[in-house]
Order: C-alpha cells, then sequence, then structure tokens
C-alpha cells in the first residue's frame, strides 16, 4: 500500500508539471504535439528511473560534500545514454526535440529527486519513485502537447480531426505554450480545491 | 555590421526565453521584483559569456581532436558547474560589493538551461568561428536580460490586481508570459536569424 502510494504521489498529487512547477523549459519547448511531448516524456522518465536508482545504490559511497556533482554525473551519463539511442532508433523524434534532450540534465525535476528522495530512500523506493514522476511527467506534456495540437493544427497524435479552417496557429507558436499552461494549471488547481 | 544584425536577431527576433524557452526557471522564479531581476540578468550575461567562451575553446582544442563528442553534455556541465563556483570564489575574494549584489545568483545559475542549451547550441552551428560564439552567447544573454527585466515590471503592476483564486501566482504569470511572447512575434523576420 504504501509502495503504491510512493508510485502515484508524482502522478497526482505531487505532479512535476502541474503542481510542484519544475521542468518548466522542456514542457514549454517541445509541446507543440502530443506525440513530441510523449517522447519527451518517456526519455525523462528513463532518465529519471535509472538514475534514482543508481543514486540510491550509492548513497552510502559518495561523501556528502561532493554529492551535487556526483549526481550530476551520473544523471548526465544517462542523459548522453538516451540522445545517443534516440539518435539512433527514433530520429524523427530527435530532430523535433533537438536540444531539449542534452538539457534533460538540467531539469530540475531529475536533480531535485535525486537530492530529495533517492539520496535518502531504499532502491525500491527510489525506483517506484522516479517512474512515478516520470508518468506524471509524461503523462501532463501529453495532455498540453494534444491540447496545442488540437488547437493549432487541428489533429491528435499525427490524426487529423478538425479541418484547416478552425487551426488557430498561434498555439503551436511560442505564446501558445505559455498561455496553454497557465489555463491548464488553473484548471488543475481549481479541481484540487474542489476536492478537499 | 554582420555582427550588429546578429545582436539584433539574439535580443528581440530570436529571443532566448520568448520564442526558444530556454531558462524559464529563472525568468519565473525571480521576476518578481524588478531589483532582483536586473542582478539575476547581470548575472547570466556574465557567466553565460564567459562559459560559452570556455566550453568552445574545450569543443575545439579537446573533444574535436580526440574525437569524444559525445561526451560533450558531460563535459559541459561539468565546466559550467565548475566555472560558477570558482566565478564565486573570485569575485568574493577581489570584489565583495559586486558579490553582494550577485552573489545570491550564483549558484541558481548551475541550473539554468539557457547556460548550457546556448553552449551546446553554438557547437551546432557549422559556421560559427569562437569569436561568433561568444558575440552570439553575449547577445543571448541580454535577450534574457531585457525580456526578465520587461517581465518583472508587469509582474510588479499584476501584484495590485485582483487576480481569481486559481490563477494567482504561475498561471497568471505564465499567461502574462504568453502575451509578451506574442508582442515579441512582431520582430520575427526583421532580420535573418543565426
Amino acid at each position: 500500500m504504501k509502495k503504491l502510494k510512493i508510485f502515484l504521489n508524482g502522478i497526482i498529487k505531487e505532479n512535476p508539471t502541474f503542481v510542484l512547477v519544475l521542468g518548466m523549459c522542456p514542457t514549454l519547448g517541445v509541446t507543440t504535439s502530443a506525440f513530441n511531448g510523449f517522447g519527451m516524456g518517456l526519455a525523462t522518465t528513463f532518465v529519471l528511473l535509472m538514475s534514482n536508482i543508481l543514486i540510491s545504490l550509492l548513497k552510502n559511497v559518495i561523501p556528502d560534500k561532493v554529492r551535487i556533482p556526483a549526481f550530476i554525473v551520473v544523471i548526465a551519463t544517462f542523459v548522453s545514454m538516451i540522445d545517443l539511442l534516440i539518435q539512433g532508433f527514433v530520429p524523427a523524434l530527435g530532430e523535433s526535440l533537438g536540444l531539449f534532450i542534452p538539457l534533460i540534465v538540467v531539469n530540475c525535476i531529475v536533480l531535485g529527486r535525486a537530492e530529495a528522495f533517492a539520496s535518502k530512500s531504499s532502491v525500491l523506493d527510489s525506483a517506484l519513485d522516479g517512474l512515478g514522476m516520470g508518468l506524471g511527467f509524461t503523462l501532463s506534456l501529453t495532455i498540453i502537447g494534444a491540447v496545442r495540437e488540437i488547437l493549432g493544427a487541428g489533429a491528435i497524435f499525427g490524426c487529423q480531426i478538425l479541418p484547416e479552417t478552425y487551426n488557430i496557429l498561434i498555439f503551436v507558436l511560442a505564446p501558445g505554450a505559455f498561455i496553454v499552461l497557465g489555463l491548464l494549471m488553473a484548471l488543475v488547481r481549481s479541481l484540487q480545491k474542489t476536492d478537499k | 555590421m554582420e555582427y550588429l544584425l546578429m545582436i539584433i536577431a539574439c535580443v528581440f527576433v530570436n529571443n532566448i526565453i520568448l520564442s526558444q524557452f530556454l531558462g524559464i526557471c529563472p525568468f519565473l522564479g525571480v521576476s518578481n521584483k524588478l531589483s532582483t531581476a536586473l542582478g539575476m540578468g547581470v548575472a547570466v550575461i556574465f557567466v553565460m559569456t564567459l562559459a560559452t567562451l570556455v566550453t568552445s575553446l574545450v569543443q575545439v582544442y579537446v573533444l574535436v581532436p580526440l574525437e569524444i563528442t559525445f561526451l560533450q553534455t558531460i563535459a559541459f556541465i561539468l565546466i559550467i558547474a565548475a566555472l560558477v563556483q570558482m566565478v564565486e570564489i573570485v569575485l568574493k575574494k577581489t570584489s565583495p560589493s559586486l558579490y553582494q549584489a550577485l552573489g545570491i545568483f550564483l549558484p541558481l545559475i548551475t541550473t539554468n538551461c539557457a547556460v548550457l542549451g546556448v553552449a551546446i547550441g553554438v557547437t551546432q552551428k557549422p559556421d560559427f568561428t569562437i569569436l561568433d560564439s561568444v558575440i552570439y552567447t553575449a547577445a543571448t544573454a541580454v535577450g534574457f536580460t531585457v525580456a526578465i527585466l520587461i517581465f518583472a515590471g508587469l509582474r510588479e503592476q499584476l501584484e495590485l490586481v485582483k487576480v481569481p483564486k486559481a490563477m494567482r501566482g504561475v498561471p497568471i504569470a505564465l499567461i502574462t508570459a504568453g502575451i509578451l511572447s506574442m508582442a515579441f512575434m512582431g520582430f520575427a523576420n526583421l532580420v535573418k536569424t543565426f
């Protein structure tokens, strides 16, 4: 039961995007379509899961004073791995995410979870936390991507559902990212208020 | 002339925050007051220019000749983290007054994705010399400062307005940023972007 709670914590209660407001750059930068958001989310989930596991394994070996640089090296290693994997196997995704893949290194969620959770918890708990946070991030990125894609391009996951006359181009451009995220965040907040 | 066009392109047309989405965390985090926004902006200009200078030297003289460019991400983030620490120590010793003004912003800059983003970005531009990269970075950092200053001014005004409960704080700030970004779209196609 406690394990389930750790896993669900990242998806709903402490959703990294809508509640903790972490990792805003990729959230705004890559969500021009649902597929891009989903891909970015999964790449981040991989890094979060692997770095949480490794940091939790190494937590007794890493001296306290150099823990932040040590965490960054661990994270950067996994980011380089996923970068090369994406370039090798899904080059189309690599092209649309571009610079934002190496920038997973400085995504505050990854370092934040390493510092706040993985460096103090058991391996299994850390893995669950990483997976939950990653999936929460993926979920919110996919939602933002889907909203922007429907409004801006009349499609979802590349499937045309609205005729082109109804497209509002601004939503796939930069301003749309800020506005959609702002409105969705307000929506999530007002829903949470009614829960209590 | 070439450089002047590049500077205009980086500051206005292709603004790092409002059209490239780099450095959003400090943009939202330290834009409550005009004075802190200015401090952050100056610190970013300083660190970003220095970081790109060092990372492009490392890229050209170490990573490429040794054919280890796959280590780019790891090498660059370590250089930036070390550089920020060094700048902090040097400032503390040599110029206490400047340290007092910029000190609290320096540790925050390590996690500013704009610094790493631009450092990696310039290495992907094929015909950039090291001088080009440094000027490009400095201009981009000025663009960051311009955007964060305008935004902080808007947010100071926003404090005085009654906002619906669910929109308070980050959501309304994001929508304001969206409108600001729309305004900056007016600069599109003014000059060729780099």
